[in-house]
């Protein structure tokens, strides 16, 4: 074990702050996480388990660099943030760097991550390990909308079981990991950023203060962002595309002793008139209260890195209309999601194994209604519940065990999990029922994974290959949902509480040559699915929706595939300039040999970033071949090709002791009309857009 | 709240018994009209004849209702009276009465229950009266009063009184849900055929088909509902009503009779948004 204290640095000759003030201090944010759900956050591991943590996460990282792949944002706002060619571009835009990952897009807000061309049902997300789940019955609000850059030090994306760590999943896990200063020796430091886009007016405005000494810190930021309508290529203004948010964030932490340290987070995110232009309603509120506290302990008899948490939060979503002229029915449509939840994990090592031991679960609340006004006004409201007060209730243990044989390795890793949904409201069940009569309000499942992962180093090759088996349940939409509308295949959704879980069989594998100049992946997987679960038709049932095209019932299909395979490529030019680039292939078809929706075509991408001393810049590509696989089934027609560049340049001036940063750039440069396979119903993406970033650091 | 919900009730039995155990024992006794409306009572033979309701008047459609006689001079009800009822209505050019169950004793010796199904409410001209012929003690008497039958307070359509293709006039009353729900709802209804202006008959082994539908909603219809078929037991017609959402639904009906020949409605189609037989309501 590394003492903490060598790792911290050296003592800080006199302290600042009494050890009372930081008392009350932890005291005042352990209140607003009780006044409000706020939920501590895991405080950081403090430098000696960081440290410790670090040395594995880096070895795991270059061996199966395809299966963990690790977006940067802004760890301490350092450089890695500034070569960023949009350095407070949303979340969203992060994500999306990723290979593994695609974005579906109703909008310019609230983006839903993908990986490994699979949605939110099939994916964990989490924020610093704490299960979320978004309130809209409509996924506007992935849980990736409620954190921002100014508080994210990076996003871990795993593929597959790699991901299961945090939660039950089939396709793989996004984790955003908050920014946390740790206990520095007296270190204080204010930035302010500020950055402006030209094609939609968007303004946004950051600030965050981070204070800490050896004991103790203290981290506040806050963001905010407004933008108007966009336009896509050629000019064309995309209406209701606007959106307002900001975010608030705070953390601390206190070291207790050598051994151990508390810590909290605390996450407050409002989005308000916020635009769906592919989708019929807008939304007029989206908030997230967001809180943990967590305490850790460097060692626990044999076992290490004892690390515990305690979270909460609390979604609202309000989707309204009421902005669009001509709708046939006047709606309101609010969605509520409560979640409470813990882990406890703690690492073990013996001989040439790496345990890691997890013990987790939550509890969600999820509550959605569809208030109807009828045009004649004499007639009253129509209600139902879309989400009938589902209590989803998960607890599970996860066990990881790394054998190290010489310059091989072999990971294996279970999740074994046990979870209950209970529709706790009567008139949601009764609902239900006129579906389902034998449906009862209770229904419990088992879940169960297990995957294996080698890898071994051949020379300058790495090369890995993992098998894994996995289940899951539905979601509270699959299983609960009543008369969901989905506007791109124009149809109501039921929900199905009859149906079994979804299983995949993953088969993967990566080779991959580093040189000193020259690094090239390969990587490729297969999902084999038995009771893929979708929506299919089911002829005879009325739409609820006016307008819609008819009646979908989620089922369980035989077997669905899905196939994936990257290549990438980075090549030090010279000492300054470097290329980066990447191709992946994807399909996806059922046991009819349907085509599934939202599979992406061959993509591609490739980036020449230029770095010499202050003075950054970067030249951009991406694109994406015709799609050819594609089904009207669910709501896709053939997209086009298309291919968009964007450039971007930046200075760092030093003044006095701070720090002053410009960056510039343009997106899209040759203003080109494009939509792609994952713009919900075919909206276009933005056009020339020209950016600005200013960031002044004091400290 | 769960703690306030459970302390609420016993709060109240506390109180009750409080309050109760100075007074007379009697209130102890179940009401057998407690949860009722008193919505006539009639003075004769130095009797009072009081009638009940769940509704605070008589509506048109189908009127569940409970009668006792009381003795105005001991201030007692009778045990088990034999009753029977005859609803008139005093038309401009004619008289006509309206389908009606026989009247019987309940569970409570002095309240008898039955039904009447008034096909249309009373105006300024035209009005109903309700006789009583009844018998106690092995002596027999006879009461009258004009009643006021008013159309429902909502609007609603829950009876039909319709000419068939086959020439025959019937009443179609909607008796249950009386107070639907989102949900599949227990659907029953009673079927009357006018034999003459004083006499009406169940109708046996007759289907009704059903299609509930929301007008203000695209028309759109309910999964999972049954035809309504005849029940002998009760002599009315028992069906499943699906209610996917609150707010104004009209259930679309047709009426076929044993050989499967349409008597009365249509087929909903897109053209064509309702049947001309149909009850409507809004929740
Ligand atoms: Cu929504
Ligand atoms: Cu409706």
């Amino acid at each position: 074990m590394i003492p903490i204290k060598d790792l911290k640095g050296f003592l800080c000759p006199f302290l600042r702050v009494s050890f009372q003030q930081k008392l009350y201090l932890t005291l005042f944010f352990s209140a607003l996480y009780l006044s409000s759900y706020g939920q501590e956050k895991k405080p950081n591991i403090c430098a000696a388990s960081c440290a410790m943590k670090c040395v594995e996460v880096c070895m795991d990282s270059t061996k199966i660099q395809r299966l963990s792949e690790v977006i940067v944002v802004a760890p301490k706002k350092k450089l890695t943030y500034q070569r960023q060619s949009k350095p407070l571009s949303s979340v969203d835009e992060y994500l999306e760097k990723a290979q593994q990952i695609t974005m579906i897009k109703r909008g310019a807000y609230a983006w839903e991550p993908n990986v490994n061309n699979m949605a939110t049902e099939r994916l964990s997300v989490t924020i610093d390990g704490m299960r979320i789940f978004a309130a809209c019955t409509d996924k506007m609000d992935p849980i990736t909308s409620y954190v921002d850059v100014s508080n994210l030090s990076k996003v871990t994306v795993s593929s597959g079981q790699e991901g299961s760590e945090q939660g039950n999943c089939v396709g793989g896990a996004i984790d955003l990991e908050l920014d946390k200063t740790g206990f520095k020796e007296d270190y204080l430091r204010v930035s302010i950023e500020d950055g402006f886009e030209s094609n939609n007016e968007q303004k946004i405005v950051g600030a965050d203060i981070n204070f800490s000494d050896e004991k103790f810190y203290v981290d506040a930021d806050i963001i905010y962002r407004d933008a108007e309508n966009y336009s896509a290529g050629g000019g064309e203004e995309v209406l209701y595309s606007q959106f307002t948010k900001y975010n608030l964030s705070f953390n601390g932490g206190l070291l207790l002793n050598e051994n151990s340290k508390l810590s909290a987070t605390f996450i407050f995110d409002e989005a308000r008139d916020v635009g769906y232009p592919a989708l019929p309603m807008d939304v007029s509120l989206a908030r997230g209260i967001i809180g943990s506290v967590a305490y850790e302990q460097v060692s626990l008899g044999p076992l290490t890195n004892w690390a515990t948490k305690l979270y909460a939060n609390s979604i609202t979503h309000i989707m309204d209309d009421s902005q669009r002229p001509d709708v046939p029915i006047r709606m309101d449509m609010p969605g509520w999601s409560d979640t409470y939840g813990f882990y406890s994990q703690a690492s073990l090592k013996k001989e040439k194994h790496q345990f890691l031991f997890k013990a987790d679960g939550f509890y969600n609340r999820s509550l959605a209604e569809m208030t109807m006004y009828p045009n004649d006004p004499s007639q009253s409201p129509m209600f139902m519940l879309t989400w009938p007060d589902v209590r989803t209730l998960n607890t599970g243990i996860y066990v990881e065990d790394n054998i190290a044989f010489g310059k091989a390795k072999l990971k294996l890793a279970t999740r074994l999990s046990y979870q209950n949904n209970f529709v706790a409201d009567d008139f949601g069940l009764n609902s239900l029922q006129i579906f389902y009569p034998e449906m009862e309000a209770s229904q419990n499942r088992f879940l169960s994974s297990v995957s294996l992962l080698y890898s071994k180093k051949v020379k300058s090759f790495d090369v890995s290959v993992g098998a894994s088996y996995a289940t899951r349940a539905p979601s509270v939409s699959e299983g609960f949902g009543f008369y969901l509308f989905n506007s791109s295949d124009n149809h109501d959704y039921i929900g199905n509480p009859e149906l079994n879980n979804e299983q995949a069989i993953e088969f993967n594998g990566a080779v991959s040559y580093k040189s000193k100049k020259l690094k090239i992946g390969v990587s490729g997987n297969v999902f084999r699915m038995p009771n893929y679960i979708i929506g299919e038709v089911e002829q005879g049932l009325s739409t609820m929706t006016i307008g819609a095209d008819g009646v979908k019932i989620y089922r369980n299909l035989n077997d669905a595939t899905i196939s994936n395979l990257y290549l990438n490529t980075e090549y030090k030019i010279n000492k300054h300039l470097k290329w980066n680039g990447g191709i992946s292939y994807h399909r996806g078809i059922d046991s009819d040999d349907r085509n599934l929706p939202f599979i992406s075509p061959v993509a591609y991408g490739g980036a020449l970033s230029y770095h010499k001393s202050t003075f950054t810049a970067g030249l951009e590509m991406q694109g994406a071949t015709k799609q050819v696989n594609f089904n009207p089934i669910f709501g896709e027609n053939q997209t086009d090709a298309y291919t968009v560049f964007g450039i971007s340049m930046g200075k760092t001036f030093l003044i006095s002791k701070n720090t002053f940063y410009v960056k510039a750039g343009v997106q899209n440069i040759f203003d080109t009309f494009y939509s792609t396979y994952a713009d919900w119903n075919n909206i276009p993406r933005i056009g020339r857009n020209i950016h600005f970033t200013l960031s002044y650091k004091i400290g | 709240m769960k703690t306030i919900k459970h302390i609420f009730p016993i709060l109240c039995l506390v109180l009750t018994l409080a309050s109760c155990s100075t007074e007379d024992d009697d209130l102890f006794e179940e009401n057998p009209v407690a949860d009722l409306l008193l919505v006539k009572s009639m003075t004769a033979n130095d009797h009072t004849i009081e009638i009940y309701s769940a509704d605070n008047q008589f509506t048109i459609g189908y009127n569940e209702l409970a009668v006792r006689i009381k003795d105005n001079t001991t201030d007692t009800y009778f045990d088990n009276p034999t009753i029977d009822w005859t609803p008139v209505m005093h038309m401009t050019s004619m008289m006509h009465s309206c389908p009606k169950s026989t009247i019987t004793n309940s569970e409570f010796p002095n309240v008898a229950k039955g039904f009447i199904i008034f096909q249309m409410p009373g105006n300024d001209t035209e009005y109903w009266d309700l006789k009583f012929n009844y018998e106690i003690n092995g002596v027999s008497y006879e009461a009258m009063d004009i009643i006021d039958v008013l159309p429902p307070a909502d609007g609603m359509k829950r009876v039909s009184s319709f000419m068939a293709t086959d020439g025959s006039r019937y009443v179609l009353a909607m008796v249950s849900p009386s107070n639907p729900d989102v949900m599949v709802n227990d659907f029953t209804a009673a079927l009357y055929k006018m034999e003459n202006m004083m006499t009406f008959t169940p109708v046996e082994n007759y289907t009704i088909t059903v299609d509930p539908r929301m007008p203000g909603m695209g028309n759109h219809s309910s999964p999972n509902n049954e035809d309504l078929t005849y029940n002998s037991a009760t002599q009315m017609y028992d069906g499943k009503l699906s209610l996917t959402m609150t707010g104004y639904w009209k259930v679309n009906l047709m009426l076929y009779n044993e050989s499967g020949d349409v008597l009365k409605g249509e087929t909903v189609t897109d053209t064509n948004p309702e049947s001309s037989l149909y009850f409507d309501f809004e929740f």
